[in-house]
């Protein structure tokens, strides 16, 4: 029983690669899914790219800081935030109560509303909770649009998925009949090979309570001189251009929104 | 099925070398967690057949723990769990320092506490299989209760607790696929991320159950050979 | 003959000699305490939190999550076990032809993980739906719960093959051969005599495999079943409240440790004559 101690202890200084840290923020560690085209995506030869990224690096150029990207799963996001694994998250995490409880955020980086998309074939004709009434519903867990639906479509039956791909393999198959997510999120991937199979139903009308206040930057809650850094630098690259010039990068319409 | 064939070459175009790696730290996670799972097990028999019923009981209290809970369900009480106890701990003691607790350690303490509560009931087992003779042989020729245990004990637990052991350690071997939920690069969390961008599930999910079958099969093969060398004493008899 | 005048008064037993504080005496009383505390504030931590939110909000789903994890575990053991029967039955035949792939099919779901059969099962089907919709069996294959009973009875049934396989091969020669002698044929030896004798020896593995699948059901949560673990993964996803899994853990346990008591008493009431 002593050796449990001993081996944990082991363990943890196995693990142990953090060291003692000033917080000067002279480098930023980063957390980011990698799994949310066209937002933030990994390659095929493991290289993050996307819009979220983009503007991490603005952002991390115009703070005149260094940057480190950490790849973690979207359900362990927050908690990962917590215990310290990084130190801000850019994943277009949407600024909503329910997170703030937990975690602060700076300002909005950029603002769109959900869409639900279905099979090119299906029969499905509104994006009312009765138009919806039975069908199966896919979503990514953890997220706004998950919540989205489980509150406005209660009619419904709601799946949760951990990324988006396996939502996309599933409604790709036929196997459920809709998929709830951003927008942007949801036409890219019709525009892709893969979305061959399905077409967009429609924009949803976002509620504020439950969708938020847009994408922002998530950072614990004692690091307020952080968030007050990344505020100055959201608006810094976006007086100087630099948004503008990623926004046009990836999308033909400004994200940014009202 | 040329198709197939590329998808599983080495290489840019295939999965190959992916799924190399996945089996890699599959085969890596199952090797670090044993040494751990085996000496906490052995420990763990040691007190459960102790004289003192507070230290049989406290090893009971373990086992019961962890041989009750899922396993998926130790894996993310110590991925969230040891993570946030630990940060409270650090900040608590007054440090600002950072201790990540990755998935790999989360992965091989979560396996570890499952597997030595098992390979308790094991050793324990075997430690039945032991006449009292051979303790009091060892202390009647003036050795001491550790080396008795060591130079005489020990030998003839490893050769009687080898076939659970075994098991159990095949058993390890395919609990290390739940890994891949906290987010483990391992053989089937490789096999999905193929599978969903080749669109080819079947294809991905059987190649990795075949070479689950393989590991076993060697894992087999490795144990019969370990079980006779064990047991060479005895043919000499 | 002398009778006995008079005999020596009883005594009673001579007190036990007290305990000595040995290292491991003491250790086992430390980490006892340990224990103990861990488990008071557990206890603590779960009574200050009865009347939060997140149980307010939660606890009805998590009731639910239990019924469905206690669904899958009781109709895929049943199935299971059905299917056991001809597989054991193959498996210790005398013809190559059924024994071969009986203990392919026994090897196979015995030799990888649980989880890489489900995703298989669950994701294979999905590209193979042109298919399975010429055979009409879709829409058994489109619902998640439908995949996952079809795995886990699968994996089941060639645990329990195994052991059904073990159990009889180890009742002896002679109760064939008697049954033989008495004229019976072959099914009713088979059911009256050698069945009950194997089921005796297989009582203990079969409440193991139980336990087993009730830890094993978790893996359902990961394709989109709201069991036990479903629910509560749903509830730390919005709530980010570390509770979410103790009172997982907490349901789990007792469930394992009920069932545990249940057929241990079962057992002992079963193999009462075998008791000396």
């Amino acid at each position: 029983m002593r050796i449990k101690h001993l081996a944990a202890a082991t363990a943890l200084v196995l693990a142990a690669v953090g060291s003692a840290e000033a917080k000067d923020w002279s480098k930023v560690r980063i957390g980011t899914e990698g799994a949310y085209p066209p937002f933030n995506s990994l390659t095929a030869d493991g290289k993050l790219v996307g819009f979220d990224i983009d503007i991490a690096d603005a952002l991390c150029e115009e703070m005149k800081v260094e940057c480190e990207f950490v790849v973690q799963d979207w359900d362990g996001m927050i908690p990962a935030l917590q215990a310290g694994k990084f130190d801000a998250v850019i994943a277009s995490m949407s600024i909503t109560e329910e997170r703030l409880q937990k975690v602060d955020f700076t300002n909005k980086y950029y603002n769109t509303g959900p869409a639900i998309a279905v099979p090119k074939d299906s029969a499905l004709t509104g994006t009312t909770d009765e138009a919806l009434k039975g069908a199966l519903l896919g979503a990514q867990s953890s997220t706004t649009h998950s919540n989205y639906a489980e509150e406005k479509f209660p009619s419904a039956d709601l799946k949760l998925y951990p990324t988006p791909d396996e939502y996309k393999l599933d409604v790709a198959s036929g196997r459920i009949d809709a998929v709830i997510d951003d927008v942007v999120v949801l036409s890219d991937w019709l525009k892709s090979d893969d979305g061959a199979c399905c077409k967009l139903l429609g924009a949803l009308t976002p509620d504020p309570e439950i969708n938020g206040i847009g994408a922002g930057i998530a950072i614990r809650k004692e690091d307020g001189d952080l968030k007050a850094k990344f505020n100055t630098a959201i608006e810094g690259i976006i007086a100087s251009g630099k948004y503008k010039e990623i926004n046009d990068k990836h999308f033909d319409f400004d994200v940014y929104g009202g | 099925m040329n198709e197939a064939l590329t998808l599983i070459s080495f290489g840019d175009a295939g999965w190959g070398d992916e799924i190399a790696q996945g089996v890699f730290i599959t085969i890596t996670l199952a090797l670090a967690t044993l040494p751990f799972g085996l000496c906490l097990g052995f420990f763990l028999a040691l007190a459960k057949k102790a004289d003192d019923p507070s230290m049989r009981m406290a090893a009971n209290i373990y086992t019961t723990i962890f041989r009750g809970l899922p396993e998926l369900l130790t894996l993310f009480l110590v991925y969230y769990g040891v993570q946030i106890g630990i940060q409270q701990l650090v900040k608590f003691a007054g440090f600002d320092l950072y201790i990540e607790v990755n998935s790999f350690v989360a992965g091989m303490v979560a396996l570890a506490l499952v597997f030595s509560s098992y390979a308790s009931e094991a050793f324990l087992s075997a430690f039945r299989g032991i006449p009292q003779g051979q303790y009091e042989g060892g202390y009647a020729l003036g050795l001491s209760r550790g080396r008795t245990m060591w130079l005489i004990v020990l030998p003839q637990l490893i050769r009687l607790a080898l076939p659970a052991l075994g098991n159990l350690w095949l058993i390890l071997l395919k609990e290390t696929a739940l890994v891949s939920v906290i987010g483990l690069a391992d053989l089937v969390r490789q096999a999905g991320i193929a599978a969903r961008v080749t669109k080819e599930p079947f294809l991905f999910f059987g190649i990795a159950c075949l070479i689950y079958l393989l590991l076993a099969m060697i894992s087999s093969f490795g144990l019969v050979r370990i079980e006779r060398w064990s047991k060479r004493g005895e043919a000499a008899r | 003959m002398s009778s006995l005048v008079q005999s020596i008064t009883p005594r009673p037993a001579p007190a036990r000699p007290a305990r000595a504080w040995s290292a491991t005496r003491i250790a086992g009383h430390v980490l006892m305490a340990m224990w103990i505390i861990a488990g008071a504030c557990l206890v603590y931590y779960l009574a200050s939190n009865i009347f939060s939110p997140f149980v307010q909000k939660y606890w009805g789903k998590y009731l639910e999550g239990f019924v469905v994890t206690l669904q899958i575990v009781f109709v895929s053991l049943g199935l299971g076990a059905a299917l056991s029967v001809p597989i054991a039955l193959a498996r210790a035949s005398k013809v190559a032809l059924l024994r071969w792939p009986a203990y392919g099919y026994v090897y196979f779901f015995r030799g990888t993980p649980l989880l890489a059969q489900t995703f298989l099962i669950y994701y294979g089907a999905g590209s193979f739906r042109a298919e399975l919709t010429d055979v009409d069996l879709w829409w058994f294959f489109r619902d998640a719960w439908y995949c996952i009973i079809f795995a886990f009875t699968l994996n089941t049934s060639a645990y329990q093959a195994e052991i059904l396989r073990g159990a009889v091969e180890n009742v002896s020669k002679g109760q064939w051969e008697g049954g033989r002698a008495l004229g019976l044929t072959q099914p009713v030896i088979f059911f009256k005599i050698i069945l009950p004798q194997a089921l005796m020896v297989a009582l203990r593995p079969y409440g193991n495999e139980i336990i087993l699948m009730i830890k094993g059901s978790a893996i359902a949560s990961i394709v989109t079943i709201y069991d036990l673990m479903g629910e509560t993964r749903r509830a730390f996803s919005r709530s980010y409240d570390f509770q979410a899994y103790i009172w997982a853990a907490v349901f789990y346990l007792i469930a394992v440790e009920t069932l545990r008591r249940i057929w241990d008493r079962l057992e002992a009431k079963l193999t009462r004559h075998l008791k000396r």
